[in-house]
């Protein structure tokens, strides 16, 4: 007995990549983001010192510009801050706090918002039309407001401020995946399925959601780079992590105060780091978008 | 039409009722109200005068509807910093940020309509490579950090523009405006400027995209087979086909520009109901928060409806759908 | 014959300049309309009767573009015009009706508007007398009540309104020339006859020399004086109306003859043209129509040159005998 198979049509992964390199913005962005993905993983290991161990900071060392030494003569390449920490250490953690924070809530908000869109797209009807106005009343408010409300109610902390980028992030993947899901349901292959008597979870999981993959992909990806400048943007205004897990945007913060008095590199230097994680997966995403043309 | 504007009421009644639903839900479930409208030097037999005060000791359904009556009144408690209403320090404030506002806007539509409009009319030169790159920039890059390079650049740098504040203001109807005066607007530039360039980024590429769909249609080729001069043919036939979507968009993203007006003042002092809650939050001033929580939705609630209707009227296909539907 | 022609075409070649190369989308391209004369322009999609049209009034899209032959109004020459000089032609002694009247009014514009910005276009007139001349431009192509339809938007007419109007602001100027691309095809069949005999009495009334751009053999057998057949670009034969229906000289003609369903010939098969028209990037030697043609030759691979048969011209080598009689 033959199977049913979906039709291909991205191509194969092969082809996908082929297309891919042929953007040299996008393959520099890929690089870039590599890099800072594998700074943030081993980040205790190429840090020059842990910027949280009080006993490795010296507060005699504080605000001094880059390429400074400690008296030690330990070298400072990218200066320090007001306490003393060694700036290169706490943008390396920087870099990892932030991936933490926008790849874990995107991965959550994947999750809850391609179960719900599926369950949508799947059942029709009155849970469809509920779960759907659910969403357009969501998405309705800017997500910054969405953010500042909640993180307002609940206050400080890792775990809240994921939280609160899984609420304002998983109705775009819902929308996204009931439309994706809905035109994968009328095709063909689909009624084959149900022919064949398959599960309904079969008919979701093995048919209907691997061809939402790829527009999955694209909206993950520009997504991701939302939730990082989201999240930059509310710890920068003090209401998203606490002091003591100083996030890229955090570290722009404490960097801000000195900034009147010409010490730029506690501000800058951070928020380049973060102008290039968020430029670069823009730029993935765009080109994602444009190689696996999904129907957006 | 005017079944048109009374269905859209209700449905902005209901959204409203939905959020002051979650708001204050949300505080009572997450939050312990006591402790939100009550100072922390609050000792035991106060806190049972605050619960007995607030009516807490009620069932939840009947404190909701307090809450609301309280509301409609205008009544969204004290500020404990300030020791006045909440509202009236919010009145006080919301000149500076709408002025801010309202200036972002117009600097969007004056600088992105004519860049859009370029790219539009010559999507390969390299001018509009230019441009999409740049919106595409504004589009991702956070708010806090341009404004942040402006104050390296225009203010640290080269010493052109303050970094801070306001500068001096006029009295129009009772409102401190800053426009009016050349301080003023020597403050309001950079500020202004930055909160834009989101709305920019979207108008340049709405304008853009209008541009190419409506530049090849019919109507438009009609219109200048007519000898309609090129300069009326943009700036009417083409452009009021463009402004729909355009004012659509920007009238909801106007709350987000208000929500994101907060940043905005907090990184350049603007001493508008953005900086003032990003105080709050510091010291705590609980009723203050909630307040503008509340006035922030109810502004938002209202704007959406007022597009919806003000689209209506730019649309004539919209509105006359609204009237036989 | 003394009287200067409205409109002669001669020797015009269009191209579409693309970055893969020249595209020629027109080649020697000649053609004669005289005052008060109805020239049908026959071919099949693609084979350049709208972009004959277009560079007539110097709208074509770019990358298209006259790169030689002459196109001369009353006589004088308009090929080499500036833009602002081919505006005020446009509308005013040229003028177009488009095929989908959904598509060529303006949707966000009252019909009112429209005609006052067609009027204004040309000549520097009062409020009341647009609104005078735009009330008897209307009642003229017969809509009722045309005070109401000032007002209105071009949705809330139908199809055979609209091109009533659009047939109204294309002769608001009492132009010289109307060249009309396909006005009938996208409407119901009785509105078609209409809508035909409507332009054909106006332009008769008047002595409007008209370009009739079609598909359609049966309406040019019913509204035109002459015919003129396109096929790949090129103009293959012309002539009399009577001269080429019943007579073809141009085995593409007779083609396309028998490849209408008529009365006469019910019951017999309908003849086909074998193949389809070539790509315009991909010509053969010669003749365009050589692969096609049941009585092609060796001789049609060298370049056909247009033959003078006395009132009418073909470009061919080997033309079918009976015309000739």
């Amino acid at each position: 007995m033959s199977v049913v198979h979906a039709p291909p049509r991205a191509g194969s992964v092969g082809d996908v990549w082929q297309r891919f390199l042929r953007s040299p913005a996008a393959v520099a962005a890929l690089v870039t983001f590599t890099a800072f993905c594998l700074a943030a993983i081993f980040a205790p290991w190429i840090a020059p010192q842990n910027p949280y161990d009080l006993a490795q900071v010296d507060i005699m060392d504080s605000l001094l510009p880059p390429g400074s030494e400690s008296w030690t003569g330990m070298p400072y390449y990218l200066g320090t801050d007001g306490q003393g920490r060694d700036m290169l250490s706490a943008i390396l953690y920087g870099i990892r706090i932030s991936l933490v924070v926008g790849l874990s809530s995107g991965v959550i908000a994947l999750a809850v918002g391609t179960l719900v869109g599926l369950v949508a797209a799947y059942r029709g009807g009155w849970v469809d039309t509920v779960l759907m106005r659910i969403v357009d009343l969501q998405l309705s408010f800017p997500t910054i407001l969405v953010a500042l409300i909640l993180l307002v109610i609940l206050g400080r902390g890792v775990d809240k401020i994921i939280f609160a980028l899984v609420v304002v992030q998983w109705a775009y993947f819902a929308r996204t995946v009931r439309g994706v899901a809905l035109v994968e349901g009328a095709r063909e292959y689909v009624d084959a399925a149900r022919g064949l008597r398959l599960g309904h979870m079969r008919i979701l999981l093995g048919h209907i959601l691997p061809n939402c993959l790829p527009t999955m992909l694209v909206v993950a990806t520009m997504q991701m780079a939302a939730a990082i400048s989201l999240e930059a943007t509310l710890s920068f205004l003090g209401l998203g992590l606490p002091p003591t897990r100083p996030s890229l945007g955090l570290l722009i913060a404490n960097g801000f105060d000195y900034l009147q008095s010409g010490r730029y590199w506690i501000s800058v230097l951070p928020g380049l780091v973060l102008l290039a994680i968020i430029v670069s997966a823009n730029v993935l995403g765009d080109r994602l978008r444009d190689t696996l043309n999904p129907h957006l | 039409m005017t079944e048109f504007i009374v269905r859209r009421l209700l449905q902005a009644l209901l959204v409203l009722a939905v959020m002051t639903v979650l708001v204050f839900f949300g505080v009572n479930v997450v939050g312990n109200p006591v402790y939100i409208f009550a100072s922390s030097e609050c000792d035991q037999p106060c806190i049972n005068a605050i619960v007995k005060d607030l009516g807490l000791d009620r069932p939840i359904w009947e404190q909701y509807w307090v809450f609301i009556g309280n509301m409609l009144q205008g009544d969204l408690g004290n500020s404990f910093t300030h020791g006045v209403p909440a509202m009236s320090l919010i009145w006080e404030r919301l000149p500076a940020t709408l002025e801010l506002a309202f200036c972002a806007l117009v600097i969007a539509l004056v600088v992105g309509l004519p860049l859009g409009t370029l790219a539009g009319l010559r999507p390969h030169h390299w001018t509009s490579r230019v441009i999409m790159a740049f919106s595409m920039i504004a589009f991702s890059v956070p708010v806090f950090w341009i404004g942040l390079i402006m104050i390296i650049v225009f203010s640290v740098s080269l010493g052109w523009m303050p970094a801070v504040g306001r500068g001096d203001t006029v009295e129009v109807f009772g409102a401190e405006l800053s426009f009016l005066t050349l301080d003023g607007l020597h403050h309001l530039a950079m500020p202004a400027t930055t909160l834009s360039l989101i709305m920019m980024a979207m108008v340049i590429r709405l304008t853009r995209a209008g541009m190419r769909e409506v530049l090849f249609s019919d109507y438009i080729k009609f219109a200048r087979a007519n000898g309609i001069r090129e300069r009326r043919v943009l700036g009417v036939h083409v452009m009021r086909n463009i402004l729909i979507p355009i004012v659509t968009v920007l009238g909801m993203e106007f709350g987000g520009v208000i929500a994101f007006a907060v940043v905005v003042e907090s990184i350049f002092s603007w001493p508008g109901v953005g900086k003032m809650l990003i105080d709050a939050i510091a010291v705590l001033d609980r009723p203050l928060i909630v307040a503008y929580l509340i006035f922030v939705v109810i502004m938002f609630v209202t704007l959406n409806l007022l597009v919806d209707v003000l689209y209506s009227l730019l649309d004539p296909r919209v509105r006359l759908g609204g009237n036989s539907g | 014959m003394t009287d200067v022609p409205v409109l002669q075409v001669d020797d015009l070649n269009t191209s579409f300049l693309l970055t893969a190369g020249e595209v020629k989308a027109l080649r020697d391209v000649s053609l004669t309309v005289h005052r008060g004369e109805i020239l049908g322009l026959v071919g099949e999609s693609g084979s350049g009767k709208s972009i004959t049209g277009f560079s007539i009034n110097g709208l074509l899209s770019p990358p298209g573009q006259v790169m030689s032959g002459s196109i001369r109004l009353h006589g004088d020459e308009i090929t080499g015009l500036g833009s602002e000089q081919m505006r005020r032609l446009r509308g005013n002694r040229i003028a177009m009706v488009f095929q989908d009247p959904m598509m060529t009014l303006n949707p966000v514009l009252k019909i009112g508007h429209q005609m006052r910005d067609a009027l204004r276009a040309h000549m520097r007139i009062g409020d009341r007398e647009v609104r005078a001349r735009s009330l008897a431009a209307l009642h003229e192509v017969g809509i009722p009540s045309p005070e109401d339809r000032l007002l209105a938007y071009p949705h809330q007419l139908s199809g055979g309104m609209r091109q009533r109007v659009a047939v109204a602001i294309a002769l608001l100027h009492e132009p010289d020339l109307v060249i009309a691309d396909e006005p009938t095809t996208a409407l119901d069949v009785t509105i078609q006859g209409q809508i035909l005999s409507l332009v054909q009495r106006l332009c008769r009334d008047r002595g409007t020399a008209l370009i009739w751009i079609t598909h359609d053999l049966a309406v040019v057998a019913g509204i035109a004086d002459r015919i003129a057949v396109m096929y790949a670009g090129r103009i293959v034969e012309e002539g009399t109306v009577d001269d080429v229906l019943d007579r073809p000289a141009h085995p593409y003609t007779r083609g396309l003859i028998d490849s209408v369903p008529s009365r006469g010939q019910r019951g017999r098969r309908l003849q086909q043209i074998p193949g389809r028209m070539p790509a315009l990037t991909d010509l053969p030697e010669g003749c365009s129509f050589r692969p096609r043609c049941p009585r092609a030759a060796d001789a049609c691979a060298q370049p056909q040159p247009m033959r003078d048969l006395g009132a009418r011209r073909v470009r061919c080598c080997r033309p079918l005998t009976e015309a000739l009689a």
